[in-house]
């Protein structure tokens, strides 16, 4: 996730984005290192503290994108999805959310991107690989970090129990090659260079494993998770 | 009882540690009966052996020793200060095996001078007489009473020490004999104070009564044992909490403190950071973390890959972003092939630390392992390095070959270094 804003969208592109985050210090952070309008063209249009906060305020506000911490008072970010399910599968102007996180735990991850999550990234990032998901989320594209790649590999790769449907609960060998490479620390680029497909068709194929994840029959995989604690 | 001498718990130990003024315990290890004479010899700095026979003794003026000892049972609560551990019946011979232990000469000598008190105090009542008829219901019900108090002193002993199911059911067994010599007693006093006819009623009656008390107080004792054991519980678990809580807030003020004294290295503040913040999310997030013993062998290939990485990550001050998918024992090909991703951990962090976080991605698939290490570095053509340079070609992929598996190199000046490593586990 090293691509440059350029490549993505740029100043000359806008989105609006809501922060959810119960530490005023680390959205304060957030927001002084993407919300420079004129330079990143992220425009921070509200900030909430707890769940109720955060369904009022994008409520209000409608934004593109809200980043979710998973961690939050009143229910968690869950409970933020569940109450914003309308709003995400709107067909006009609908609200992404990306899921940013401290967490390490893999019931969290899988948590919030089965419910409805368009991607998670680690507190860790960098101010322009942020602004970069961002955009991306914006677009309707998933945006997995290294870590997420890893649990869903892990989650897909060892249940012993029969898929349900075969073709969610399987992922394609391409689709494993694609996440492995993001699990290794490949932007979409470099996979995309790699494999020799364009860059769309990553995107396509970390969209479909998204899909999976969120649709999956298994209702084991966040068990699973839960009792492996897999970090 | 010289060897029981030998064994008295020493007056020295308390004096030492705590000056404070001591306290009277029970003893709860090393005793016969209710740990009394043990408990009172430490306490006074007497060997056991002086207290007992004065209760003997005493026990001989009109029963006053017997009296005396049940009062100090009663009242004196049972302690585990100052005095030495128990003995199991079993003791570990020097060459390593388990033998049982030689009967100790001290509770010999003792065992045979209680035998001989009871001779002795046999002989002296008159079996014949009329006060017969009290004193064997009276010694039935003493016999009870001990040890049913003795059993009571048991389960607040558990406490402490993990009980095994096996002496569970003896202590069940001995709370019931306990409860039916009392119980006999009680009988044979009723029959012999009155007449066996009126036994029946005496039992009815005493059988109501009973129900009555039970059905009354049973509901609230009940509720008084759960509010107990509930509140036991959650004292358990706020010490766990202040401990949790003690030892992170120790490690961030200590992590914080060095900070502060370290800040115009940059270097080393981002690894003392790092450090922290991967103690604190083995704390919070990884339950088996919690515990785990630091210098403890790896014995798994997760816990290997992780140990190696956050090594090399303070070492050399350049975060590694660690991926796992899957996991399995480590075996000697296994060993072999995280020294070789700790070689290339170790050079990834040297020449390629400034292009950012290093990659590290270890996957267990069937009998495969996988390991990749990659940089973001300038990345360097293998082909120049000159040959005397040992570190990748030895360290990593000889290593690699000479254990079966394999090992790829792909550098591309300016676009960072990728190692990655395969080998099969060992067959079962």
């Amino acid at each position: 996730m090293t691509e440059n804003t350029e490549a993505t969208g740029g100043p000359e592109r806008r989105v609006r984005v809501v922060l959810v985050d119960d530490h005023r210090m680390f959205r304060t952070g957030v927001q002084a290192e993407i919300g420079r309008t004129e330079e990143t063209g992220v425009e921070v249009v509200g900030e909430a503290a707890d769940v109720e906060q955060a369904v009022t305020v994008i409520t209000a506000t409608r934004p593109e994108v809200v980043l979710l911490d998973v961690h939050l008072p009143g229910g968690g970010g869950v409970e933020v999805l569940r109450r914003c399910a309308p709003m995400m599968g709107a067909v006009e102007n609908p609200v992404r959310f990306l899921a940013l996180s401290v967490s390490d735990a893999a019931e969290d991850v899988i948590g919030v991107i089965r419910g409805g999550a368009r991607g998670y990234v680690t507190k860790t990032i960098t101010g322009t690989d942020l602004v970069d998901s961002v955009f991306r989320v914006q677009d309707g594209d998933a945006v997995f970090s290294p870590r997420l790649a890893g649990f869903v590999l892990d989650a897909f790769a060892s249940t012993d129990a029969p898929p349900v449907d075969e073709d969610l609960d399987r992922l394609t060998q391409r689709e494993r090659e694609v996440l492995r490479l993001i699990a290794r620390g490949y932007a979409y680029k470099e996979i995309a260079k790699q494999l020799f497909i364009s860059v769309k068709t990553v995107e396509s194929h970390v969209s479909a494993v998204l899909r999976k994840l969120q649709l999956s029959n298994r209702h084991e995989l966040t068990r699973w998770a839960t009792a492996r604690r897999l970090v | 009882m010289p060897a029981a001498t030998t064994r008295a718990p020493g007056p020295h130990a308390p004096d030492q540690e705590e000056p404070a003024p001591r306290k009277l315990y029970r003893s709860a290890d090393g005793r016969m009966l209710g740990g009394v004479a043990r408990g009172l010899a430490g306490h006074l700095g007497l060997p056991v052996a002086w207290v007992r026979f004065v209760f003997l003794g005493l026990f001989f003026a009109d029963g006053l020793g017997a009296l005396l000892y049940a009062v100090f049972w009663i009242v004196v609560p049972l302690g585990v200060g100052g005095v030495e551990t128990t003995r199991s019946v079993f003791e570990t011979a020097p060459d390593g095996r388990r033998r049982l232990r030689k009967p100790d000469k001290g509770q010999v000598f003792a065992l045979i001078a209680l035998l001989v008190g009871a001779v002795v105090f046999v002989g002296n009542v008159d079996m014949g007489s009329k006060t017969d008829r009290y004193v064997w219901p009276a010694l039935l019900i003493g016999a009870g009473s001990v040890l049913v108090w003795r059993q009571a002193d048991n389960a607040r002993r558990a406490r402490w020490i993990e009980v095994g199911r096996r002496r569970r059911v003896l202590h069940l067994a001995r709370g019931l004999a306990g409860v039916a010599l009392v119980g006999l007693g009680l009988a044979v006093f009723l029959v012999v104070r009155g007449s066996a006819a009126q036994l029946g009623n005496a039992l009815t009656a005493a059988v109501a009564v009973l129900t009555g008390i039970a059905l009354l107080a049973g509901p609230y004792l009940a509720r008084m044992m759960q509010d107990l054991s509930e509140e036991r519980l959650m004292r358990i678990r706020a010490q766990e909490r202040a401990e949790v809580a003690a030892h992170v807030h120790d490690s961030v003020l200590h992590t914080l403190t060095l900070i502060q004294r370290n800040a115009d290295d940059a270097g080393e503040v981002r690894r003392l950071a790092r450090a922290q913040e991967r103690e604190l999310r083995n704390w919070l997030y990884d339950p088996s973390g919690t515990g785990r013993d630091e210098d403890d062998e790896p014995t798994n290939l997760a816990d290997a890959v992780k140990r190696a990485a956050a090594e090399v990550e303070d070492k050399h001050g350049v975060p590694l972003e660690v991926v796992v998918v899957g996991d399995c024992p480590l075996d000697e090909k296994l060993t072999a092939q995280m020294q070789a991703a700790r070689e290339a951990m170790v050079n990834a962090a040297k020449y390629g630390g400034e292009g950012g976080a290093v990659q590290v991605y270890a996957e267990v698939e069937g009998r495969t392992v996988f390991v990749s290490v990659r940089d973001r570095g300038p990345g360097f053509d293998l082909d120049a390095v000159p040959d005397d340079r040992m570190g990748v070609r030895e360290s990593i992929i000889g290593r690699m070959q000479r254990n079966g598996g394999t090992a790829r190199l792909r550098s591309v000046p300016g676009g960072g270094t990728e190692v990655e490593l395969e080998m099969e586990r060992a067959s079962e």
